[in-house]
């Protein structure tokens, strides 16, 4: 199993849920993140106060799939967030040892 | 007839020659009345009342004394009727606008001013700023029902007033003549008022997110007193030392509290800015507005409310009120339009905060001219205080570096001083003709005027800074004036009050 964590632009979540969605996909975890990489922010003025920004809104998905299907729900994601500028966001992808249902005692990916 | 006749009639000029002056030309009456100093403001038709009245009397005089012994009963009483129901219709008119007017002022502070600061500060903060607004709505409301409002309005010497109105004694539904003539003595005291409470509640902006509750509130609490209370009496009280209409030694121009008000307020907040320090990290670390929708709200509500502030200060609902009312907005559409140029001139985008902050200055500095501008220079007032205001906050406190959190100085203080020294500018007989057909400010042809006013301005700065130095100092000593390091880095909402601003998880 592999855990898929992508952290992208808040505007695109709807054109990446819409994508997985269409692959298949049906359960993730989303969270409203704030982060930068090499997009070093912008500038505020308040009353002629500059604020130094660098703390950018980013929305983060989680899923964990099969690891036949990672590569697959890797590219759709990253094609559905992309916009080509720079602050598009990065994919992270993680070996998981071990998944459980709550509900019924699943172990493994019968428990996806 | 005569002497049946005569006193009720002049009890609606204030003096002989007004009541005839009232009779022949109904404009120049409801043009004339500074602000709150009696003010008798007459509609058009009350006029026409007046002139059947007086078209009966002179009948009577002009045929004699045979005649008038011969008037009949029936005739006289219903003369006194008729005079009972104008005097009863003029008071219904300006006591409904009057009250109203007071409403719109407290909406000001609550939830006005509330909403404007409590936007404007870190979220940890936005509970224990609004709560500064909030609780002097209740907190003056009590000291000026005790001895507030005597020490204001009471007669008095010069500088202070007396204890005539101690705990509201004598002030009921009969006119006080020389305050409005037209309103019940009560109606003036709620409407004044409210404007006890918007005055300490400005000076917050200053010592935002930083000063211990109890403090503000003791400091509050003398402030009112050793300030507000002598510079309202100075300006507007009987016998004042500033007061235009009721025998000022030097009568100042101050329609609606350009110094009472926004200098006193604004100076003061520069004295706690200066005296409480800055707030930790300033201005290192992010001190953003946590909204900025919170604030044009606030700001929004203080344009309505400020029309009860400016136009009411006309303390009737004649023409003078709608004149006001006329040049209060227009100078804050002004004063709008310039912040905003300069700022996108100067910072390349225009700020929806820079926006409402140019309202908010346009409306300070046309306070003081409102009842005495036509419409024109009221758009050059607002779009000078727009520019100036805009310079104040966002260069002149860089280069200096205090920390008024919310530019209470540079709005208040700054936009106060300036709009009073241009009343003197442009004061005109046509809008208010308080000097009795002589000419009013230095467009007008008497450049004397900026005397008083320049005199006017500099007591309201004194007093301020000297008042506001010696309570802080006594609060300091009593109760200490700032929150410690930790309270601060917590925020004044859940240190101060055990509360949170938004609890939306909840």
């Amino acid at each position: 199993m592999r855990k898929i964590e992508a952290i992208i632009q808040p505007h695109k979540l709807e054109d990446a849920k819409e994508a997985l969605k269409n692959i298949g996909v049906d359960g993730m975890t989303i969270t409203e993140v704030r982060g930068h990489g090499r997009q070093k922010g912008h500038t505020e003025v308040y009353r002629g106060m500059e604020y130094k920004v660098d703390l950018l809104p980013k929305v983060k998905l989680e899923m964990v799939v099969t690891d036949q299907r990672a590569d697959e729900v890797i590219r759709t994601l990253a094609g559905a967030a992309r916009t080509g500028k720079i602050g598009d966001g990065k994919i992270f992808v993680y070996a998981v040892a071990d998944a459980v249902r709550i509900r019924n005692d699943d172990r493994g990916e019968a428990a996806l | 007839m005569r002497n049946l006749s005569f006193p009720r009639l002049r009890a609606f000029g204030s003096a002989p020659a007004g009541f005839a002056d009232a009779v022949i030309d109904s404009r120049m009456d409801s043009n004339r009345g500074a602000r709150r100093p009696r003010a008798f403001t007459q509609s058009t038709n009350l006029t026409k009342w007046l002139g059947c009245l007086q078209f009966l009397m002179l009948l009577a005089l002009t045929a004699g004394v045979s005649l008038a012994q011969s008037i009949p009963p029936d005739i006289a009483k219903k003369l006194d009727d008729l005079d009972k129901a104008t005097k009863s219709a003029q008071m219904a008119g300006d006591n409904a606008w009057m009250l109203t007017s007071s409403a719109l002022v407290l909406m000001m502070t609550g939830p006005g001013l509330a909403l404007f600061y409590g936007g404007l500060v870190r979220k940890k903060n936005v509970l224990g700023t609004m709560m500064h607004s909030f609780i002097l709505m209740a907190t003056v409301s009590i000291i000026w029902a005790v001895i507030g409002y005597s020490l204001a309005f009471g007669e008095g010497n010069a500088f202070f007033g007396d204890l005539r109105y101690l705990f509201l004694r004598g002030v009921g539904g009969d006119p006080n003549a020389d305050y409005g003539a037209t309103i019940p003595h009560q109606t003036y005291m709620i409407y004044q008022l409210m404007f006890a409470i918007i005055t300490p509640a400005l000076i917050s902006g200053a010592f935002a997110e930083r000063m211990k509750f109890s403090a503000m509130l003791l400091f509050m609490t003398l402030w009112s007193f050793v300030v507000y209370f002598p510079m309202a009496h100075m300006v507007w009280g009987k016998g004042g030392l500033l007061n235009a209409a009721l025998g000022g030694q030097y009568p100042a121009f101050d329609f609606a509290g350009g110094t009472v008000v926004h200098i006193t307020s604004g100076v003061s907040a520069l004295v706690c800015a200066l005296y409480l320090g800055k707030r930790n990290d300033y201005p290192g670390e992010s001190m953003r507005p946590h909204s900025v929708v919170l604030s044009v709200i606030g700001a929004c509500l203080l344009w309505v409310g400020w029309f009860g502030f400016n136009a009411g200060s006309a303390v009737a609902a004649g023409s003078l009120a709608s004149s006001a009312f006329i040049a209060t907005h227009f100078a804050t559409a002004a004063a709008v339009l310039g912040w905003m140029t300069i700022e996108w001139m100067m910072v390349g985008k225009p700020s929806v905060l820079g926006a409402i902050s140019g309202a908010v200055a346009g409306l300070v500095a046309i306070t003081p001219a409102s009842g005495f501008v036509k419409p024109m220079p009221a758009i050059l007032i607002g779009l000078a205080a727009g520019v100036v205001c805009y310079l104040m906050v966002s260069k002149v406190k860089k280069m200096f570096g205090y920390d008024d959190a919310l530019d209470a100085f540079g709005v208040h203080g700054v936009g106060g001083t300036l709009g009073a020294l241009l009343t003197g500018v442009f004061a005109t007989k046509e809008v208010n003709d308080l000097r009795m057909g002589k000419p009013m400010g230095w467009v007008d042809g008497y450049a004397g005027q900026m005397t008083n006013q320049v005199i006017a301005v500099l007591i309201s700065i004194v007093l301020a800074v000297v008042g506001t130095l010696i309570i802080l100092k006594i609060c300091d000593v009593v109760l200490g004036v700032r929150v410690s390091k930790d309270q601060e880095t917590e925020g004044l909402d859940l240190s101060m009050h055990g509360e949170e601003g938004y609890n939306l998880e909840s």
